[in-house]
């Protein structure tokens, strides 16, 4: 790992949707600092402006006013390497498994041969070895969520950026996944923000927990997290006791927006 | 296995119309309708000799107007289907002249082309083009706007947009659009044949006709039907190659 510094620094940021002329204010004035090497976890109901804020640090789009710099600079997809794994996985259908985790690797231009250890070891952790020619439609949600991960992870990127990653899996499954992302993570430490809507996922892997507001989106509190990618027992009770006083906050927020 | 169905469909396909022939024949018993076996064996009597250049004449024709077609219709469709201006402006054209039954346009294309050569592959290629333009368009405009956004956010270029994502997408519609322009082409070629050349199947069939010879008609009729089937084959195979990721 490189000693750079990938912190993620959102200073006023408001986006807006739809023309210029009639704009909606999808997230406004949201101020966020995600250290580098930590995990930030957005948390928030449905429409507050989640995906948004991800789509703003991914370079997808521009905010109308404020800031968003990594480690300093504008986003810049040509000299940072991001890596964004949206809601649906963004997996493509046409390639085969092999060739969605390659993808990253090659639209970077980055050395395969370099990578090739780090592959072969990806797909062992992932259980992939057996997946490698079957295409997406031929997947189930986790082997798909598993796809995208090693493409994730492969390509080292500078800052990693999830959108509800395990939210289409069951329990059983997500909590696995959360697991085996965690085991990445440690490995890798990237700088992560991951937008989730179940608490104890929050809890589980960020550093940070951000909690969200709808109409317009905004950030209403930023809980630090010391048992954040710790790996500790979901079961413990000074971690049941935050997560209901999180669950708690969020359910006034909600309340607060209707 | 899968190969192995699809060979004896096409075979029952081919016994079955050669055991309803022979039935006709027979029934019939008049010249313009011969038995089977006796045109199996003028055909192979005459084929390298005579039919294999006029089959080489059609083919190439086919081959030269697609070309054509594909080269200057799939990049109009791209970037009909990825620049909305474009599209607006392009549009009203395509649909303007989309459903003119190009055989229409013969008669103009001939005074502009003259008999020969490049009119017979500038009918074929206003027939296919048309339905390139349409398929590549559509089939780049139905791509979701999230699948690019794994690639916007890594820095690609349009080139590895259009490797990755554009062509790759909007491929199976390119081929079944092809496929489908395909039969058109044939049709009409046959029919531009039968003028302004001393080569292709067309003259070769009209030829034998005119000279009341219904023995080359009819081998020259089998070899045009096993040239369509060889294109439909081709293209079938591509798709079934290519294709597998879809979903069925
Ligand atoms: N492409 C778009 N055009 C217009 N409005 C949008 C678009 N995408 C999202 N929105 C609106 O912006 C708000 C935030 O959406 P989003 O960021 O997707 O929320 P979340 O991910 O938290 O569910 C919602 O009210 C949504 O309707
Ligand atoms: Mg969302």
């Amino acid at each position: 790992m490189t000693m750079e510094n990938n912190t993620i620094e959102l200073k006023g940021v408001t986006v807006n949707y739809g023309k210029p002329s009639a704009p909606f204010t999808a997230v406004r004035d949201v101020n966020l600092t995600v250290p580098q090497g930590t995990v930030c976890a957005l948390i928030g109901p449905s429409g507050c402006g989640k995906s948004t804020l991800l789509k703003v640090m991914a370079g997808l789009m521009k905010p109308a006013s404020g800031t968003v710099n990594i480690g300093g600079r504008d986003v810049n997809p040509h000299d940072l390497t991001i890596g964004l794994m949206p809601q649906n996985y963004g997996l493509l259908p046409w390639k085969n498994v092999r060739d969605n985790i390659l993808l990253g690797c090659r639209v970077r231009h980055q050395d395969m041969h370099e990578r090739q250890p780090m592959y072969v070891k990806l797909l062992e952790q992932l259980g992939l070895k057996d997946l490698l020619f079957r295409y997406p439609r031929e997947l189930s949600g986790g082997q798909q969520q598993r796809v995208a991960l090693a493409r994730a992870f492969l390509l080292q990127p500078d800052i990693l950026l999830m959108d509800e990653p395990f939210s289409a899996l069951d329990a059983l499954t997500r909590e696995a996944m959360q697991d085996v992302f965690l085991g990445l993570w440690r490995e890798h430490r990237v700088t992560t923000v991951l937008v989730t809507h179940y608490v104890e996922e929050a809890l589980y892997l960020g550093h940070q927990i951000a909690l969200m507001q709808s109409a317009p989106g905004r950030i209403a509190e930023i809980i630090d997290n010391p048992w954040g990618c710790q790996g500790l027992d979901r079961g413990r009770d000074d971690v049941f006791r935050l997560s209901r006083t999180v669950r708690e906050k969020l359910r006034k927020l909600e309340v607060g927006d209707a | 296995m899968k190969q192995h169905r699809i060979l004896r469909a096409y075979l029952l396909g081919a016994v079955t119309l050669l055991v309803l022939w022979w039935i006709i024949a027979l029934l019939v018993e008049l010249p313009i309708i011969p038995v089977p076996d006796k045109v199996f064996v003028r055909l192979g009597d005459i084929f390298a000799s005579t039919i294999v250049i006029h089959g080489v004449y059609s083919l190439w024709r086919i081959a030269a107007g697609l070309a054509l077609a594909v080269g200057i219709g799939y990049p109009i469709g791209l970037a009909m289907g990825y620049f909305d201006r474009f599209d607006r402006l392009l549009s009203p054209l395509v649909y303007l002249t989309y459903p003119i039954p190009k055989i229409a346009l013969l008669p103009i294309l001939m005074l502009l082309a003259g008999v020969g050569e490049l009119s017979k592959i500038l009918m074929i290629f206003l027939i296919i083009v048309f339905q390139v333009i349409i398929a590549v368009r559509d089939g780049v405009r139905t791509i979701p706007r999230e699948t690019y956004a794994s690639l916007y956010t890594l820095g690609a270029s349009f080139g590895q947009l259009f490797y990755h994502v554009i062509f790759p997408a909007s491929w199976p519609k390119f081929l079944t659009a092809v496929r489908v322009a395909m039969a058109t082409a044939i049709s009409v070629l046959f029919f531009t044949e039968t003028f302004g050349t001393q080569y292709g199947m067309g003259y070769f069939i009209m030829d034998a006709w005119l000279r009341v010879n219904y023995l080359d008609m009819y081998a020259g009729i089998i070899v045009l039907s096993l040239l369509g089937l060889l294109l439909f084959g081709l293209l079938d195979t591509l798709e079934r190659r290519t294709c597998r990721w879809q979903l069925k």
